[in-house]
């Protein structure tokens, strides 16, 4: 009883800061929903779901993420092995060439993505523009790292000894794949397709910027309604829907995920040669990386176009307002406000993220002291299962009177992205954490050492790496975020993702090459945060 | 018959398995005896195709089978603990290899029964790995390894994994199961009761080279020289007068360099050697004792249950011959 006590006081710091900053807002913006005219009326979600629009969009939304998961899956399992399994060379670079698409910002991934595909880009001829093909590529794009590094991750500490008996019984390369491996994987596999999923049903600025009114998907649609229709009943509706399906697939997706013991999954298998037989995994992997490669090249040249020739002219604007006064601060500024906004959420993230992680790994001594774990872990995860849009919109709504009016603060923004970031720092850090074996600690103890000191000693000398990396995370995952920012920042001190989507909403030429030049800079700090995670990456540890 | 001619494999700059030869009978059971990293399990990886050879030829018959990949070779391999697939039952576990090669259903169930029946498991089919213990598990490995009658088995430690009593049950069954089979297999181990209990050859491996091999009794008798008398469980090796006074004392020819068991000394008042105990230490089967010889320095021996020893008593001992190896070394060597 004592120790459930001492766990939930522990508890309690995270829980209340969760609880004001995320279920206070995200229920303010579902009841917008559930009342109308002041008064309890459920009838009218029921309304809008029957709307033939809302029908299409939701449908929209289901295929464009299913097929944008399957082909996530196809094209991330051969580079998964060739990365993880195969001794090649250059493997790091390229590991963590493939991870910037994922940390890229939603909108620069989406001005990449019009600018090859748009008219006059490298692939302009296919007329793919504007239509769901380019949206499902965009997603693809952002999504094949998520596969590569959680299944990657999970087939390098795989045994490959249960494959060497399968092979010494007669199964061929292929069979031992099928009958062996991708069983073993299953778990690595059906996780990976379930975030993917999870990550293309809630995009918010590839579909924004490529898909704009025509091809709504719920997420934008939510945006467009708040924004510009100003229903929102209607988006509430919507929300609604979403956090049922979403907060249900997850569910589902941890149950399918569920790994018996992961203490036991620790060992990282050493790398083989590369031998004549792996040709089709690596090719396979060389075409990913250059599908990868592709739209962010046809970005930095882009943003090097000045007036049919070569110049750094799109750079040297970035210190002004662009044309017909577009912004009313400069681009180097909202670099700035990124910047300070960043390193703000990154230790907020960090703060709340460490205690989440402590919580909920320690071993627990009763069945109750278990549950009231394991609730705690669904509860912190929540901020995954809901959309940025729906966070940033209830914050505007629940956060802007007494008792806490924090519409001036200028920690508003740096919180909703510490938020959107928590669920990233906690899932780096509980494998690291998990997977101290408790005995260790016990040892530690019956040495004489303090619980603190035990935390200096065991725990910190294991963690410290994975939580630079964690922080890194955060960092780069601030630094993009789109979804909640784009209602809470604040018209003259905007962020860079902002900046870039207004510079690409107004007309002239000089302000869409300030918008290229900007995400290249942004790409460019989300990379360098990114580059400095793989160099601390713990082997066998860790998902994305 | 298998035949292993100077094969030689090399990682990276280490040579893990070097320039080793060794014949393998129809029907034989070869044990590769040697201590942790000294290349044992390199060379039976590289038996079964997993490992590549830098040089030399791992033949079958006369074939060479450089070119053959694991999955042709027609060879099993039995892991230490025993790599079942997780997330098959037992029953499919064992069927693997039969339904890798379309093998009837029906011919699958019989199989399943027999092979079930041979390692005592039967009943178990429907089972997960995970809620086996740690000898069931070796036991369907094996089943699942002799399913489709492999013209050759491959056994990496396979009783290291288990605790002293189930080893010895497992060892005495995995011998009968072998041999009732009549199966050719090739066994690693840094464990020589192991090798004892299951082999009919003995081949010692020490920093990837094979000093030593032959029949099972043949080594044991005669070891290579003093590091492969004490890895085959010998207690001490005596040189120069300390050797020819014990061989003496034994009526036998001399010789420079003598390795004897923890038994080979015997209480005995009339023996012809004297010793003070110093230690005595009383075990299930006898006394064990740490005793002072005269001229010779401070040995092992035994006395038998129930004899009244204690430290500083001064004794006789005798030697008994079938306890003790003459080592083919010389002063120079």
């Amino acid at each position: 009883m004592r120790r459930i006590l001492a766990l939930l006081l522990l508890a309690a710091g995270p829980v209340l800061v969760l609880g004001v900053l995320f279920v206070l807002p995200v229920t303010g913006m579902v009841a917008e929903g559930f009342v109308a005219d002041g008064r309890f009326a459920p009838g009218a979600v029921l309304d809008v779901l029957a709307r033939p629009r809302v029908h299409r969009v939701a449908w929209f939304t289901v295929w464009t993420s299913g097929v944008a998961t399957v082909l996530s899956v196809v094209l991330g399992l051969p580079a998964a092995y060739a990365l993880h399994r195969l001794a090649l060379p250059g493997r790091a670079a390229v590991r963590a060439a493939l991870l910037v698409p994922f940390v890229l910002p939603t909108v620069v991934v989406g001005v990449a993505f019009r600018q090859l595909l748009g008219e006059g880009g490298p692939l302009g001829a296919l007329g793919l523009d504007g239509t769901p093909a380019a949206i499902v590529a965009g997603l693809v794009f952002f999504n094949v790292a998520v596969v590569v590094r959680t299944v990657g991750v999970a087939w390098e500490s795989l045994d490959p000894r249960p494959g060497q008996a399968a092979a010494a019984l007669g199964a061929s390369p292929w069979q031992v794949l099928r009958t062996v491996t991708l069983p073993a994987l299953r778990p690595a596999i059906v996780g990976a397709a379930s975030i993917v999923f999870l990550f293309c049903a809630t995009a918010f600025g590839i579909v924004l910027t490529l898909g704009g009114v025509r091809h709504a998907t719920v997420e934008t649609e939510i945006y467009l309604l708040t924004t510009t229709v100003f229903d929102l009943q209607a988006a509430a509706a919507l929300s609604v829907l979403q956090i049922v399906v979403v907060v249900g697939l997850l569910a589902l997706a941890a149950r399918l995920r569920a790994v018996p013991d992961p203490t036991a999954q620790r060992t990282v298998t050493p790398v083989r040669a590369v031998r004549r037989s792996d040709a089709a995994v690596v090719a396979a992997t060389g075409a990913v990386l250059a599908a990868m490669l592709v739209p962010v090249l046809t970005l930095v040249l882009g943003s090097l176009r000045v007036d049919g020739g070569w110049g750094l002219g799109n750079y040297r604007a970035l210190s002004s307002t662009g044309d017909n006064q577009a912004l009313l601060a400069p681009v180097t500024s909202a670099l700035a406000t990124s910047l300070r906004t960043a390193v703000d959420a990154t230790w907020m993230a960090l703060l709340v993220g460490v205690l989440v992680a402590t919580i909920v790994t320690r071993r627990s001594h009763s069945r109750a002291e278990r549950r009231v774990r394991s609730t705690l872990d669904g509860f912190f995860m929540l901020p995954l299962g809901v959309s940025a849009v729906t966070l940033g919109f209830g914050f505007l709504i629940t956060l802007d009177r007494p008792p806490l009016d924090l519409r001036d603060s200028p920690l508003l923004v740096p919180m909703a992205q510490a938020l959107v970031a928590l669920p990233l720092v906690v899932r780096t850090l509980t494998p690291v954490l998990g997977g101290i074996d408790d005995r260790q600690r016990q040892a530690a103890a019956s040495l004489g050492a303090s619980p603190w000191r035990t935390l200096l000693t065991v725990d910190l000398p294991v963690t410290w790496k994975p939580m630079l990396a964690a922080s890194g995370f955060a960092f780069a995952a601030s630094l993009g975020e789109f979804g909640a920012t784009s209602f809470l920042a604040r018209d003259d001190s905007p962020t860079l993702p902002v900046v870039i989507f207004r510079l690409l909403g107004h007309p002239g030429a000089m302000n869409y090459g300030m918008a290229l030049a900007a995400s290249v800079v942004l790409a460019a700090a989300t990379a360098t945060a990114m580059l400095l995670v793989e160099r601390l990456r713990v082997p066998g540890v860790g998902a994305f | 018959m298998l035949s292993l001619d100077d094969v030689t494999v090399r990682y990276g700059d280490t040579i893990a398995v070097d320039d080793v030869s060794l014949d393998l009978a129809t029907g034989q059971v070869l044990a590769v005896l040697g201590p942790s990293g000294c290349g044992k399990s390199t060379l039976l990886r590289a038996v079964a195709g997993l490992e590549p050879l830098d040089s030399g030829t791992i033949a079958w018959d006369g074939i060479d089978l450089a070119g053959t990949p694991t999955h042709r070779r027609g060879f099993a391999l039995m892991f230490q603990d025993g790599q079942l697939f997780a997330h098959l039952t037992v029953a499919r576990n064992v069927a693997y290899a039969l339904r890798l090669r379309r093998t009837p259903s029906a011919r699958v169930a019989t199989r399943v029964r027999e092979l079930l029946a041979l390692v005592g498991l039967e009943g178990y089919d429907d089972r997960l790995p995970g809620t086996l213990s740690g000898g069931e598990r070796q036991r369907v490995a094996l089943a699942r390894a002799l399913a489709v009658e492999p013209r050759l088995i491959l056994l990496d430690e396979p009783l290291s994994a288990l605790d002293a009593t189930l080893r010895e049950r497992l060892a005495g069954d995995l011998r009968s199961i072998l041999h009732a089979a009549g199966t050719t297999a090739l066994l690693v181990t840094h464990d020589h009761e192991e090798a004892f209990a299951l082999a009919d050859r003995l081949a010692v491996m020490r920093s990837g080279r094979v000093v030593q091999s032959g029949a099972i009794d043949e080594v044991w008798r005669e070891p290579v020289d003093e590091e492969t008398a004490l890895f085959l469980g010998y207690a001490r090796v005596l040189r120069g007068d300390a050797a020819a006074r014990v061989l003496a004392a034994a009526g036998l020819r001399t010789a420079y360099a003598l390795a004897l068991r923890r038994s080979a000394l015997v209480v005995d008042a009339t023996g012809p050697l004297r010793a003070r105990v110093v230690q005595a230490r009383v075990t299930p089967e006898q006394v064990r004792l740490v005793v002072g010889v005269d001229g010779v320095g401070t040995l092992d021996a035994v006395a038998p249950l129930g004899s009244r020893v204690s430290p500083g008593d001064e004794t006789g001992l005798r030697v008994d011959v079938t306890r003790l190896a003459i080592l083919p070394i010389t002063r120079a060597s």
